[in-house]
């Protein structure tokens, strides 16, 4: 029987103390157990790599899958800003509270306050750990850690590593992980694409993976599975998502009963450079760091036609500034980020397409020289150079929203277990701990919290209950009819004889999704995503072209399954969309607004995470909340005047 | 300004590991110079799809000159024509109308080709395996700033850690060693204090391990100008060193400092 009904598992006394008990609690498993216990870690990125590391340091037998072709290639590595925690070297008042509750407040009070208050107290040890692995963090010239503020935060909590900071953590996780491939406790599959969770006797107790070389599928059993599969940002199409970005792993679980978390809460981030043509295939952030230097500004006049630097100072609408005196440029990604669609949809956008805002680093410049701007943020001027052609030291950047992360995911206790027992999510693929916003720095944070320093004890706790058990065997009919539903899967996709590729059908899905339920939603236009996704699903169904056999290396078949499944979590996320009559965070139904026009919460109705249980039809999904009690903090109308 | 340009693909097809390859000349026009190189080979992609000839398999995962998945010898050269940039960064700016491009995978014995563009570099995982990690459990470590470390030397780790892991150098020398990947990744964590406890060790097991797969090294520096970022042959050198200091050891005693 599947259960639903969602018990978060929160651990009893204060919230500085939960943690502290809950560990003490949870049971633990001996060394010499252990070494019984198998389990599955799919995906490499930060949250899995740092995860299946630890777990295999305990001694628990690992198998890690990834459909990248090195586990020192996820997604991560491309996290550009920083990491956040609450190390308060800077003297200037940050604190474990804090870090919680800001990140509370930023999530505009749609997050879990023990989760959260765990995180923040975590953050720190993950500084000790990664800098004991030999991860480069920037440094002052004492050679102590250096910091900077990120992202809307007043105090300066963000390490960094140049622009780059994803790159060196992951790499720092991957040596870990490759340190456990070497002692025999972690079994490392590479270029293995999970397709099917297999759920047995109402637990999670194995997988199937498909072979992207060889075309082979085949079963692993365990005693408990651990998904770290990422974000499913590329369901917009263009996004700073990787290209090979999916949400196949969760989405399959989801389908398998695990409950889906408040898919409507993406993260629309203010800073990428703005769309060309229709051979675009991704979007490139330039980190937000770059707000710390750069003030955002449009023409005055509709219709300007001088160069940025023709424009006297007058005629320049420094909006953020104006509108926020207290934050300005710093304000929170949402609102920075919808600021911008309202000066571009009133026609006041900038560059040929006349698609973006100005990011000006003329006063930084002048101010602290070229030299100092460039030790900051030289590889992002670099990167903003080669793709569009112009130079950011001499003209201001280009710059509008994109897609980034999403807040949803499967729904998680405060065990990261999901709903399904021996199903845990960690990293970008659960929705615990950003609400309906995330704040700047924290998704590296939550992800190596998750895997380094939480998930360890967790998993622990629930296979303690299981000494003694065999796993699952994997000749199990629930292990055969997965397998079999892949093949046919497979062979449905190559018999159809359509005239269109994937890429194009996943390209006009993005545009609905990004029309419809991307920055600003309302009915009208939720209504008409909900039917206009099905029909274009319809027709992907029928006019897809896939070439080639399964049985070797075959791009567009991978493609095929994952833009099938984002069709479906499409319908969910505008379904969920609909169905959240108030606007928080990242989600903005412009029916719900102070007369400010700022985000409107209706704490009374929605004080809740939606997490959907899959029906067979994803418009026809099932509700089911968790009410989020707020015992320590009072949730505020989020205001950055 | 954006144009529209015509050029000659001359792309390396091989369908599976064991086949033989061969050159198929594509003609790719109406190029718009202000996508990458990798989204004229998607259009390109879309294109064959349309004349139900299969598309040409390539990698890519970031497309933002991080993750290191991409990687093909434009004209001969690895990563193509542009300085300190990696195939995915390429822009079609680049070329001119006319232009004729030769399109190849990374060609090392140590790198088997898959498929068309893409190469197996499962080597590159097997060398951090045999000791590209500072051996710490989670939990363990010691409070961050309690070591403190010079500016210039995290700097300098940092230059070394910035290695993407593509292999171009590999494909760029005429030996197929793998000498700059791995000193790049051998001095990233040697030059850090955190890094000196297994300091020789690491160095011995992974030039001992990328020995198996790789040619020798004939100091051609050809790598470094390949590399897209940049990596200096300066920690070749460093490397060699710690790895003769190791040799002269005794590894049981503490007499090799
Ligand atoms: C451009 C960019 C910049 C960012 N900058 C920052 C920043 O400065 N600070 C910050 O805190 N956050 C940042 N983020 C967000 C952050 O990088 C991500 O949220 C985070 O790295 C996600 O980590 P993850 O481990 O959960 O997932 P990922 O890194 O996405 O890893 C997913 C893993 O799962 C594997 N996988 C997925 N599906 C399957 C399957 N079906 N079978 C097998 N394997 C599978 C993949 O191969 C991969 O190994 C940024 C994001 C982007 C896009
Ligand atoms: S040293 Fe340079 S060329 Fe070689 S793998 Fe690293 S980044 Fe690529
Ligand atoms: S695709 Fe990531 S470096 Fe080119």
């Amino acid at each position: 029987m599947l259960n639903f009904e969602l018990n978060p598992n929160i651990p009893t006394g204060d919230l500085e103390e939960k943690w502290q008990n809950h560990k003490f609690a949870s049971q633990l498993v001996s060394p010499n157990n252990k070494r019984q216990f198998e389990v599955i870690v799919v995906g490499t990125g930060l949250a899995g790599a740092s995860a299946a590391a630890s777990l295999g340091e305990l001694g628990y037998k690992v198998k890690s899958f990834t459909y990248n072709d090195s586990a020192r290639r996820a997604h991560s590595i491309a996290a550009q800003g920083g990491i956040n925690a609450s190390k308060n070297y800077k003297n200037d008042g940050d604190s474990t509270y804090r870090l919680f509750y800001d990140t509370i407040k930023g999530g505009d009070y749609r997050s879990r306050e023990a989760n959260v208050y765990r995180l923040a107290e975590v953050s720190t040890s993950i500084i000790d750990q990664c800098v004991a692995q030999g991860v480069p963090f920037a440094r002052e010239y004492g050679g102590l850690l250096d910091n900077r503020s990120f992202g809307g935060a007043q105090v300066s909590r963000t390490f960094y590593a140049r622009g780059q900071t994803g790159q060196q953590l992951l790499l720092g996780a991957y040596s870990a992980l490759m340190r456990q491939v070497a002692a025999k406790n972690v079994e490392l599959h590479t270029r293995s694409e999970m397709l099917e969770l297999v759920v047995h006797d109402g637990r999670a107790v194995g997988v199937v993976v498909r072979d992207l070389l060889t075309g082979q599928v085949s079963s692993h059993s365990a005693h408990c599975v651990v998904l770290a599969t990422g974000g499913y940002g590329n369901v917009y199409y263009l996004s700073t998502n990787a290209m090979m970005c999916n949400a196949s792993a969760i989405w399959r679980a989801h389908k398998k009963g695990a409950a889906f978390a408040n898919p409507c809460y993406t993260q629309i981030h203010p800073t990428c450079i703005p769309a060309g043509e229709d051979f675009q295939s991704k979007l490139t952030l330039m980190s937000e760091s770059l707000r710390n230097d750069g003030r955002v500004w449009v023409p005055r006049d509709f219709d300007e036609a001088r160069s940025p630097a023709d424009i006297p100072e007058d005629e320049r609408d420094y909006y953020l500034e104006t509108k926020y005196p207290a934050f300005g440029n710093l304000v929170p990604r949402d609102v920075a980020s919808r600021n911008a669609k309202t000066v571009v949809d009133q026609g006041r956008g900038v560059g040929s397409l006349k698609n973006g805002v100005y990011l000006d680093f003329s006063d930084a410049l002048g101010r602290d020289g070229e030299d100092t701007i460039r030790g900051k943020y030289g590889n992002l001027f670099d990167i903003y150079q080669r793709i569009t052609g112009e130079d950011p030291y001499k003209h201001p950047m280009r710059i509008y929203p994109a897609t980034h992360y999403t807040m949803g995911g499967l729904w998680v206790d405060y065990n990261l277990m999901s709903n399904l027992p021996g199903l845990f999510v960690v990293g970008e693929a659960n929705f615990s701990d950003h609400g309906a916003n995330r704040l700047g720095a924290s998704a590296l944070m939550q992800g190596l919290a998750d895997g380094y320093f939480i998930l360890p004890y967790t998993l622990g706790n629930y296979l303690s209950n299981h000494l003694g058990e065999a796993k699952v065997s994997d000749r199990e009919p629930a292990f055969k009819q997965a397998e079999s539903k892949v093949d046919s899967g497979t062979k449905r996709y190559l018999s159809n004889m359509g005239t269109k590729s994937i890429d194009h059908f996943h390209r006009e899905l993005g545009k609905i999704v990004w029309d419809y339920i991307g920055m600003s939603r309302n009915r009208a236009g939720l209504e008409r995503a909900l039917s206009d996704i099905p029909a274009l699903a319809h027709e992907f169904q029928k006019d897809m072209k896939i070439l080639g056999s399964a049985d070797g290396l075959n791009q567009s078949l991978e493609k095929a399954g994952r833009v099938a499944d984002f069709f479906e979590l499409a319908q969910l996320m505008a379904k969920d969309a609909l169905e959240r009559e108030e606007s928080c965070g990242g989600h903005f139904r412009e029916e719900h607004q102070t007369p400010e026009g700022e985000a409107l919460r209706h704490d009374d109705d929605f004080s809740f995470a939606s997490a959907w249980e899959w029906t067979g039809d994803p418009k026809k999904a099932k509700l089911h909340k968790e009410d989020l009690n707020f015992e320590f903090v009072t949730p505020t109308q989020r205001s950055y005047k | 300004m954006e144009e529209k340009i015509n050029v000659t693909l001359k792309v390396w097809r091989q369908t599976s590991p064991n086949e033989p390859g061969f050159f198929e000349i594509i003609e790719a026009n109406d190029i718009s110079t202000d996508a990458s190189f990798l989204e004229m080979l998607d259009v390109v992609n879309e294109r064959l799809l349309d004349i139900d000839r299969e598309p040409i398999a390539f990698e890519s995962d970031c497309r933002e000159g991080i993750c290191g998945t991409c990687g093909l010898m434009i004209n001969g050269q690895a990563h193509g024509p542009e300085k300190a940039t990696a195939t995915c960064q390429l822009h079609m700016r680049t070329f001119k109308n006319g232009d004729n491009i030769i399109i190849e995978p990374w060609r090392a014995d140590a790198f088997p080709i898959i498929k068309d563009l893409v190469v197996d570099r499962s080597p590159f995982d097997e060398i951090i395996e045999s000791g590209g990690y500072i051996s710490v459990n989670s939990g363990a470590a010691a409070e961050a700033n309690q070591i403190p470390v010079p500016k210039e030397v995290a700097d300098t780790a940092f230059d070394a850690a910035a290695c993407i892991g593509c292999g171009a150098c590999v494909a760029a020398c005429p030996n197929s060693a793998a000498q700059l990947f791995t000193a790049a990744k051998i001095q990233h964590l040697n030059l850090l204090p955190q890094g000196q406890a297994e300091r020789y060790n690491r160095a011995e097991s992974m030039i001992e391990k990328m020995e198996e797969f790789f040619g020798t090294c004939t100091n051609h520096g050809e790598c470094e100008s390949a590399c897209p970022k940049e990596i200096s042959i300066d920690f070749i050198a460093w490397t060699n060193r710690d790895f003769i200091k190791s040799k002269l050891r005794n590894p049981k005693k503490a007499n090799y400092k």
